[in-house]
């Protein structure tokens, strides 16, 4: 995947493209805000990530600009600033993402992968299969291998956020975000507990299991 | 500018006495004009009307009449000035002694007054007071002067003393006006000066006194609650808010000192570690991974601290809409569900009905999920069927979200202290958790306008969360 990182700091812009790089993408670096809004520009990346303050042109108004331009690569908002509303302004400017300085590396990237599937989605099927586990979202129906499993409303939409991603790292606050329209930080495990009892009604009674703990990062829903 | 017009009081008042002073004489100029031309008006309506009766006994009687009648004239008090002369100027009769010289050259209304002397005025009696003071007094008049047929010259004239008395008064009447102006403009500065704008200088006293650091010193309020008081009164609610902010800005940067570099500390002593002494691979990514837990929960106090500290900065309305308490109720009571039955704890929802407010949905829900959790926290294990409730009740326009358990509670004089920041009183030491939970839960409650209030169940703990109605205090 092609990603283009806009960040002034000389630092975190060198880790983030060698450990892209090393995850198997290919990152470009941007050190202000001209430069990367012309390198953006030229729309051939996957996936933009911009961090707010730049030099020369601020991110959201890069942001901004691209969208008028009709640029839709999906971007990535990184801030050191956390105020309230912070995130309402960044995705108002057209960010898809936001993500809050300090984070973690695989906050980062898992969020990356999955803004990157973003363009021509999965939004419009009915149907996601994972193996042998199927979700209708048609129906509200879950199987796995013929048989069906009752959820509840809530474990419905987890499993669904997690089938939708299949294959791609999830991480808890991405699951809290997603499935529960909730930004903050719950201190105990409360996703957690939440995977696990989805875990045990997909998994137990059967014989391979499909939903992984990715240690130090998330859940990847995957058969196989 | 001289330093007594410096002070508004001064200037106040000087701007009043021009602007009196202009008003008044523009007034008394235009009166007295009014009453001078009127005044002159009839002067000449009386010379005409005498000289229409002289015509007539002329035509009548020739000279001979003219000259009786005008000497019958002449002789009442008060009369008008008569006077004929022959063709080279000579008095021959009338009541005028002399003239200015030129006057009988005219013919019809002297354009301008003119100076003559009275005949006989010694006598005094016929011309009243003013005349008595003296012989030949000089007096101004204004008179029409006919040429005879005969080329005899006839002058009826009137004494201008009556316009002239009218301008004495005028005079009087605009120094009269002048010292009371004068008068005024004193008493405006006694007033607006000495007592209106000495509070303003005491406010000044006072704020310096402030800006000199004295945050406690508040500004002088009288108690007449007039303009002054209310802008004092307006001012000093600013100030305990700025003096809270700044209290709490000192605060935070000491348990910052104090709670975050135990810690770093920890964190420093853990990367040290794990560099000395001979360390297998494992080793090595051990300590890895705990700094990386510990500065994770380093990041997580930090940004608890720098949310509280921006909460209690202020209240925006942007951040703010309607949302619904009772949707953010289930919405956390279904997130925690899961850990409270891990847990062993029963958590339930106790309300009904839709609640209505103007708040962050984010703040409230994270606000109500520190209380929940440490509901859950301090309750689980402490008794045979712990059990947390939450509750919404409403009184029409407030609502009050209530988080009840039946754990061990808070004894009553700590529970004041329990929202404070970093505290985190001896029983809960063992338990994790930043400290920060509940002041959190306070600063969104304030920032909201409502409050967060903590009382005993006995046993357990009931955190109460209430929202105000639409009267918001900002």
């Amino acid at each position: 995947m092609k990603i283009l990182v806009i960040e002034d700091d000389r630092e975190a812009a060198e880790y983030l493209e060698k450990a892209l790089g090393e995850a198997g993408h290919n990152a470009h670096v941007a050190r202000d805000g001209e430069t990367g809004f012309e390198l953006a520009g030229r729309g051939d990346y996957d996936v933009l990530v911009v961090d707010r303050m730049l030099p020369k042109r601020d991110g959201l108004s890069v942001i901004a600009g691209l969208r008028a331009r009709g640029v839709e690569t999906p971007v990535l908002i990184l801030s050191a600033l956390g105020e309230v509303d912070d995130r309402v302004t960044g995705l108002r400017a057209g960010g898809d993402d936001y993500l809050t300085k300090p984070y973690a590396f695989n906050e980062l990237l898992a969020r990356i992968e999955v803004l990157s599937r973003r363009v021509g989605s999965k939004d419009v099927e009915t149907m996601y299969r994972a193996g042998d586990l199927e979700l209708d979202r048609l129906s509200h129906t879950v199987k796995r291998a013929g048989k069906e499993i009752v959820l509840q409303p809530r474990e419905f939409r987890l499993l669904e956020y997690l089938m939708r991603h299949a294959g791609r790292v999830v991480t808890r606050t991405m699951l809290l975000e997603n499935v529960w329209d909730y930004h903050f930080d719950p201190q105990t495990n409360v996703i957690d507990v939440h995977v696990s009892r989805l875990r045990s009604k997909i998994e137990k009674g059967f014989d391979a299991p499909v939903l992984h703990t990715v240690r130090g990062a998330g859940y990847m829903l995957k058969a196989g | 500018m001289p330093a007594i017009m410096k002070t508004t009081a001064a200037r106040l008042s000087a701007l009043f006495l021009i602007l009196f002073a202009l008003c008044a004489t523009v007034l008394v100029f235009y009166m007295s004009s009014l009453s001078v031309r009127m005044l002159e008006t009839q002067t000449q309506e009386t010379v005409a009307a005498e000289v229409q009766v002289l015509g007539r006994a002329y035509q009548r009687g020739g000279l001979p009449l003219l000259v009786r009648f005008v000497e019958t004239r002449s002789r009442q008090p008060g009369a008008n000035l008569y006077l004929i002369a022959d063709p080279n100027g000579r008095i021959l009769s009338g009541n005028v002694e002399s003239l200015e010289p030129g006057v009988l050259e005219i013919d019809g209304w002297t354009e301008r007054s003119f100076e003559y002397r009275r005949f006989g005025e010694q006598q005094g009696a016929a011309n009243g007071d003013e005349d008595a003071a003296g012989t030949g007094q000089r007096h101004r008049a204004v008179a029409l002067v006919l040429r005879l047929p005969n080329q005899m010259i006839l002058l009826v004239g009137r004494d201008l003393g009556e316009p002239e008395i009218v301008r004495d008064i005028v005079n009087r009447a605009l120094i009269l006006a002048f010292g009371m102006m004068g008068f005024g403009a004193l008493l405006i500065w006694f007033f607006v000066g000495r007592r209106a704008l000495k509070r303003i200088d005491t406010v000044s006293h006072a704020s310096q006194r402030i800006m000199e650091g004295d945050l406690s010193e508040r500004l002088p309020v009288s108690g007449s609650g007039d303009e002054f008081d209310r802008l004092s009164e307006k001012l000093n609610v600013m100030l305990g808010r700025i003096a809270r902010l700044n209290d709490g800005l000192k605060q935070v940067s000491d348990n910052i000192a104090h709670d975050l570099k135990t810690p770093l500390t920890r964190l420093r002593n853990r990367a040290e570690g794990a560099l000395s002494g001979k360390k297998s691979s494992g080793d090595y990514r051990e300590a890895l991974e705990a700094t990386i837990a510990e500065s994770d929960h380093l990041i997580r106090t930090f940004n608890a601290i720098l949310m509280i500290s921006r909460l209690e900065a202020g209240y925006s309305a942007e951040q703010t809409g309607e949302v619904d308490l009772a949707e953010i109720v289930a919405d956390v009571v279904e997130l925690y569900e899961p850990v409270a039955e891990e847990q062993g704890v029963a958590l339930e929802a106790a309300v009904s009905g839709k609640a209505p407010v103007t708040a962050n949905r984010e703040l409230v829900a994270q606000a109500l999920s520190n209380i929940v959790d440490n509901a859950i926290k301090y309750s689980a294990g402490t008794c045979d069927a712990p059990k947390v409730v939450v509750s919404l009740r409403t009184d029409g326009s407030s609502f009050t979200l209530e988080v009840a358990d039946n754990g061990p509670g808070i004894p009553e004089d700590d529970r004041e202290r329990a929202t404070e920041r970093f505290v985190r009183l001896e029983q809960s030491r063992s338990q994790p958790g930043s400290g920060l939970g509940l002041s959190l839960a306070k600063a969104v409650m304030k920032f909201h306008g409502g409050g967060l209030e903590l009382s005993g169940r006995n046993p357990g703990l009931s955190v109460k969360m209430t929202f105000p109605g639409e009267s918001r205090q900002t």
